[in-house]
């Protein structure tokens, strides 16, 4: 077990390396640099620009920046933003607690909903309800998240007033200093009223929004994972020993039914942080997401290598997670190899 | 009294193509303490009964019968909930892939005592007790140690005298066996078969043997159903039926046995079960039947009586030669 987590870490070496170069390449190939864009269109001095490229090190050649940057990183320096000459670490870790808490609101949505929708599905199959669910993850799938998250915008929070519109949480009635990072826990300590159900409140609608695609794919695969394991000969074994419909299927099938989604749950951290970006974007939710995006319009090239470098090691971290995780569930893992 | 009476018992599949009979007038009783064997090829039907029995067969499947009752208690028109108090505990069932009967993702002992949990709501610490109790009475040795492997890190065989451990777990009157040693090696073969004979000796429980080997019918069972392609051919005692077969399938089944082989090529059957599609209209055995006429192909048998083991057949042997004289008992049972 341990030379086969040692053997994986291994293997996640060169998608570091093609990382740190995709990365630096890519922020590079968009037009404009840091300098350009702050100075605006009134234009600058040539002096006073080759001075600030000095300053910022972009006068530098290409491939001294890029040592300079791997050079960082291998030390764990991921530089300091142009824009607020904060250390870009720090800037992430202020922000990343809003954009997990975010993600885990929707990744917990989605399987609530999604696990017993697919396994429902899977029994009933060929029933209304099997057909609508089914249909419904068709459009849940291919949803724009942008578009869906405008849509539900306009109408839950524009139409019926139900939910705020963007947010953490009621900015006017509440000022925590973060603890954890994690509203809904920094809220429960406070002795603020009102302020867990705030937070609460700002979170639903995002959590919607982005969880609808994990919700989707997690349905599916429960319903095509349970079809598969409720033909197996334990299921009948489970049957015969006059174990109620309950028992059967949530506990013997289910087991069983979940080592794939559980993959699948992985394997959409990824998809879940970029859908993250796009989310924390409408919503004015104040994680890394957004914080990436104003990057870009800023050309802070510190704070986006370092950035991107930093999820991209969360989503490979996670999925070698997931692996080790395996054995949890499934026990011929944990003794195989 | 008869703890199991099957009589008349039919299952029909539905399927895109119609109705599909995959068990045709099965009738069968099984009285406390006797092991009763249901042999024949695969596709003949011999799981689906008891699978019925056992109210195991998918939605899809329809159940008609004259008479199913268990117990004195009618299996046809029982609730869901009533037949999940019977089966698992008064009537248990193994199967034949001991290896994927068992539920990976659990322990060997949280199998068993989930039986003893549901039907004697057993604690804990009697599941406990009680669990180790029963791996030694399937001979498994180091039973505390068992208890907490799972599936996969026991063999084959060692998976199956689980399966039994978990059947017997709250002492059934009727054991299903289907196939239990089919997929085992032939020196397993043997202990599961010598395990369940003794079992039912200690337990005073009856039991269905399913098998299509009649090497085992002979070694294990005091009565035997032939069945073939649904239908059931012969019924008798195993002495009766291996000293004087009435159904030709039965002789030619008995005849490719290697004990008996007299030349030295082994005898076979020729062609294969017919399918939904190619069901002949008369006896279903008439083109693979050697002795079979131009009735046999027009016209359907029907059972003779008990003397003839019930034999479905037109033209039934004695002494291995087919009687054309006697006229089928027909209405005989």
């Amino acid at each position: 077990m341990f030379r086969y987590l040692l053997r994986r870490a291994a293997l996640t070496l060169p998608t570091f390396v093609a990382l740190m170069f995709v990365t630096f390449v890519a922020i590079r190939l968009v037009p404009g640099d840091p300098v350009e864009v702050r100075t605006g269109e009134r234009g600058i001095s040539p002096e006073r620009l080759a001075q600030f490229r000095h300053e910022l090190g972009l006068d530098q050649p290409i491939w001294k920046q890029f040592l300079d940057y791997v050079w960082g990183i291998l030390h764990g320096d991921f530089g300091t933003s142009l824009v607020t000459n904060e250390k870009v670490l720090t800037e992430f870790a202020t922000l990343f607690p809003a954009t997990i808490e975010l993600s885990l609101a929707a990744m917990i949505f989605a399987v609530a909903i999604g696990v017993p929708a697919g396994t429902i599905a899977a029994v009933k199959r060929g029933s209304p309800f099997d057909h609508t669910v089914m249909g419904a993850s068709v459009i849940g799938f291919s949803m724009p998240i942008f578009w869906w998250g405008l849509l539900l915008i306009m109408l839950v929070s524009e139409r019926w007033g139900l939910t705020p519109v963007s947010g953490r949480i009621d900015l006017i009635k509440f000022y925590l200093e973060p603890t954890t990072g994690f509203l809904l826990i920094d809220s429960l300590m406070s002795d603020q009223e009102g302020a867990f159900v705030s937070a609460l409140h700002h979170l639903v609608l995002p959590t919607i929004v982005l969880g609808t695609i994990p919700l989707a794919v997690i349905a599916r695969i429960t319903r095509s994972s349970m079809l598969e394991v409720l033909n197996e000969d334990y299921v009948r074994t489970a049957r015969a020993k006059g174990l109620s419909p309950m028992r059967v299927i949530g506990l013997h099938a289910l087991r069983n039914a979940l080592i794939p989604v559980i993959t699948s749950i992985g394997l959409q951290i990824g998809t879940l942080l970029a859908g993250a970006v796009l989310t924390e974007t409408i919503f004015s939710w104040p994680g890394v997401g957004k914080w990436l995006i104003e990057g870009i319009g800023r050309r802070d090239y510190p704070a986006l290598q370092g950035g991107i470098m930093l999820i991209s090691s969360i989503v490979i971290i996670v999925n070698l997670s997931v692996d080790v995780l395996y054995g949890a569930i499934n026990p011929r893992l944990r003794h195989g190899r | 009294m008869n703890l199991l009476e099957i009589e008349n018992l039919s299952v029909d599949f539905e399927t895109r193509s119609g109705l599909f009979r995959a068990v045709d007038r099965v009738s069968l009783t099984v009285a406390p303490r006797e092991i009763v064997s249901i042999v024949g090829e695969s596709g003949s039907g011999k799981s689906v009964a008891m699978l019925a029995v056992m109210g195991l067969l998918p939605k899809t499947a329809r159940i008609t019968a004259d008479r199913l009752t268990f117990g004195g208690e009618n299996l046809l028109g029982i609730t869901p909930a009533a037949r999940r108090k019977l089966i698992g505990k008064d009537i248990a069932m193994i199967f034949q892939e001991p290896m994927s009967s068992l539920n990976p993702c659990f322990t060997v002992g949280f199998q068993i005592g989930e039986a003893l949990q549901t039907h004697l709501g057993l604690g804990r610490a009697a599941r406990h007790t009680r669990s180790i109790e029963l791996l030694e009475q399937v001979g498994i040795p180091e039973p505390e140690t068992r208890l907490r492997a799972f599936p996969h890190q026991l063999s084959g065989g060692m998976s199956q005298r689980v399966m039994i451990a978990m059947a017997i777990a709250c002492s059934p009157k009727l054991l299903i066996a289907d196939e239990p040693s089919t997929a085992l090696d032939v020196t397993i073969q043997a202990q599961i078969l010598d395990l369940l004979v003794r079992l039912r000796d200690e337990k005073d429980m009856g039991l269905v043997l399913i098998t299509h080997d009649m090497g085992v019918v002979a070694e294990t069972a005091e009565r035997v159903v032939v069945q073939y392609a649904g239908q059931q051919v012969e019924l008798a005692e195993t002495v009766d039926l291996f000293r004087d077969p009435h159904h030709p399938y039965t002789a030619a089944l008995l005849a490719a046995l290697p004990e008996r082989a007299t030349e030295k090529r082994l005898p076979s059957i020729p062609g294969v079960v017919p399918g939904q599609w190619d069901r002949p209209v008369g006896c279903l055995f008439s083109p693979r039947c050697g002795f079979a006429v131009d009735r046999c192909r027009r016209e359907a048998p029907k059972p003779c009586g008990p003397d003839l083991g019930r034999a479905l057949c037109h033209f039934p042997l004695v002494g291995g030669e087919p009687r054309r004289d006697l006229e089928p008992a027909g209405a005989a049972r």
